[in-house]
């Protein structure tokens, strides 16, 4: 079994997240990091495997600029066998329907039994690459699944949703994101970071990957999101900092009793 | 085409309240359209009775697709048939889990854009503009759609107005496809843990995965039996995945929903999920160590500190003051 991990390239978390004024897009600069979302979805698959299940491979892949290089060889060396990163001018501008076009086109070359991804991106998630993903393919997607059992082709996933826990079965192939609370994803170990390095990785163009131009970036999206604006500021609350913890719970218990809560 | 056409998610006889939010807001933009709204129920013990809430609420028509419920795949084939057939160009969705997954799948079936969490949708040039507010609440980003757009709604975002109206009622064939046919949903629902009642208490101490373990929750359980009075105990949805707490007293998108006059939040990060189900609570206090966790955007008073050592000395505190 062939299993492929969709991982992303975000902003580091500590980096707060702006509008660049000269252009009016989102500042892309700064730190950026592998969304923390994706390593459980990584930790996944490998526990998959270490459960005894037959997995010929792991394979990490993502759509996103060549700096996503270095973001990439970290969720390789999380336990990924190889790696796939599409980086094209094209693909800028791409909403969630063209990424996940995108995704599905570079899937569809590598035909898994299984697509692993995360919850949602932490930058601003939309939680729906998954589902595009599996419409694109043809194949049922799941998402924020916290519990999975493999038995032959049969995932027994459980998430929850609207009302409670629900229980699924899906016969693969099969899109599945992962809740965060599914495991407790383990740091790779110094070897393993070192190993990364020399794990093949493919970087393909939209050309190479022989995906249509015309349905990813600006031209291939359905919704441009690109006009925004400033919320009406609301007045902040008070933030202290704990540094004498009694004197901490006074100023706790005066701004209670102000408000009659005590 | 000017009429817009909405999911109503149903269960046990009730369609959602977020869907008749949206059916609602559908309605009120379909007038602006110069069209009606619509909606489509999927589910196999769909009654008269059920689409007439959603005519209750705004919707002239509703159509009635006769499939499994609680399976993306089987809703998207489903309401995708039916899109085409009519020739909607929205179609709007309340939230919730399924909300998005139907919403997405179906945008990529049918051509169209999607826009998620949306808190706000206004008519321009005769075209629907959804306003999403994205970096935790602190910029609004607009979505100007090509032709057609699905727009899902963010948890609460839409008052439901009850119009006291009635719908056509028409049930739709739809053909369902070979991913739909891959799963079986073999449990719909299931309330694990104990049936607490958080929505009535005024006050709320929310433990969050900050707490550490499951037994950390006698901390915040020491925090509300000192407040005393009409206080409970909640969680969120990290922590009620782990099994530290039961379903029903979890606060969010696919949990409850919240106003207490005051709500505590103990290693609560304040993702966007989570705040949908407690923002109209009227006082809200903060511990995280973290100073860049998002519930201090929107905290009335925050501490950055450790749970551990500050909510054990408020409590003693507020103990000492109530004598
Ligand atoms: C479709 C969907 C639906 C969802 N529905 C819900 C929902 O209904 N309800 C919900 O709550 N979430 C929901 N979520 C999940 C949500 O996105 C967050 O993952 C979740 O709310 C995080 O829970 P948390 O704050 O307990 O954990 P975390 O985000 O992990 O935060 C823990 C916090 O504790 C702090 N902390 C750690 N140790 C200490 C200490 N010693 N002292 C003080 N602070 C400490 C940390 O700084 C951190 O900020 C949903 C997500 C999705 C994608
Ligand atoms: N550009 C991308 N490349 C690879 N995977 C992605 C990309 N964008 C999103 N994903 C995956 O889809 C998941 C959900 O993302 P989102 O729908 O953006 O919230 C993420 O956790 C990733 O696993």
């Amino acid at each position: 079994m062939k299993i492929l991990v969709l991982v992303k390239e975000v902003p580091d978390a500590a980096v707060e997240k702006t509008i660049d004024p000269a252009t009016g897009q989102i500042d892309r600069s700064g730190e950026k990091a592998l969304n923390p979302y994706d390593t459980h979805a990584l930790e996944a698959a490998v526990q998959i495997k270490e459960n005894g299940a037959d997995v010929s491979e792991i394979v990490a892949v993502t759509v996103g600029p060549d700096s996503a290089s270095r973001t990439l060889q970290g969720a390789v060396s999380r336990g990924a066998d190889r790696s796939i990163h599409l980086s094209d001018a094209g693909l800028a501008g791409s909403d969630v329907v063209a990424t996940g076009y995108a995704l599905a086109e570079l899937i569809k070359r590598e035909s898994p039994e299984l697509v692993l991804l995360g919850q949602q991106s932490d930058d601003g998630g939309s939680y729906a690459v998954g589902s595009v993903v599996g419409e694109f393919l043809g194949q049922p997607a799941l998402s924020q699944v916290v519990k999975l059992d493999l038995a032959g082709d049969v995932i027994t996933a459980e998430r929850q949703a609207e009302y409670g826990y629900d229980t699924v079965e899906v016969k693969l192939p099969a899109i599945i994101s992962v809740g965060d609370a599914i495991n407790e994803p383990r740091y790779p170990s110094l070897k393993a970071i070192m190993g990364a390095k020399k794990k093949p990785v493919e970087k393909l163009t939209l050309a190479d990957a022989g995906i249509d131009a015309g349905k990813v970036g600006t031209a291939g999206s359905g919704v441009d999101c690109s006009d925004f604006q400033k919320p009406a500021s609301k007045s902040g609350g008070t933030i202290i900092t704990d540094e004498d913890t009694a004197a901490t719970v006074e100023q706790i218990v005066a701004w209670l009793d102000e408000r009659k809560l005590v | 085409m000017a009429d817009i056409l909405v999911y109503a998610l149903a269960h046990e006889g009730q369609v959602n309240k977020n869907s008749k939010g949206a059916i609602s807001e559908a309605a009120r933009l379909a007038g602006e359209l110069g069209g009606e709204a619509h909606a489509v129920l999927v589910g196999t013990d769909l009654t008269d009775e059920l689409a007439q809430q959603a005519g209750a609420v705004g919707a002239t028509k509703v159509f009635t697709i006769n499939a499994p419920e609680g399976i993306a795949a089987t809703a998207i084939d489903g309401i995708a048939a039916l899109v085409e057939a009519k020739g909607y160009d929205w179609v709007l969705f309340g939230g919730g889990l399924l909300g998005f997954e139907i919403g997405a799948g179906l945008a990529a079936r049918i051509g169209g854009g999607v826009t998620v969490e949306v808190t706000d949708i206004k008519v321009d040039g005769g075209k629907l503009v959804a306003e999403r507010p994205i970096f935790g609440d602190t910029l609004l980003s607009h979505s100007n759609y090509k032709s057609k757009g699905v727009i899902v709604a963010r948890t609460n975002a839409f008052e439901v107005k009850e119009t006291g109206g009635t719908a056509s009622v028409e049930a739709f064939d739809a053909p369902i496809g070979a991913a739909a046919g891959q799963v079986t949903l073999k449990v719909r629902g299931e309330a694990r843990g104990a049936d607490v009642n958080i929505e009535d208490a005024s006050i709320l101490v929310t433990g969050g995965r900050g707490l550490g373990t499951a037994e950390n929750f006698s901390v915040a359980d020491s925090l509300a039996a000192a407040f005393g009075g009409n206080s409970a105990v909640a969680a969120t949805r990290a922590v009620v995945d782990a099994g530290w707490f039961p379903y029903a007293g979890q606060v969010g998108q696919t949990g409850k929903t919240v106003a207490p006059k005051l709500y505590v939040g103990l290693g609560v990060s304040g993702a966007i999920q989570h705040k949908v189900g407690m923002q109209s609570s009227e006082n809200v206090l903060a511990i995280n160590k973290d100073e860049n966790a998002p519930i201090f955007e929107f905290a009335d008073f925050g501490v950055i500190g450790d749970l551990h050592k500050i909510a054990p000395a408020l409590t003693e505190a507020i103990k000492a003051k109530k004598g």
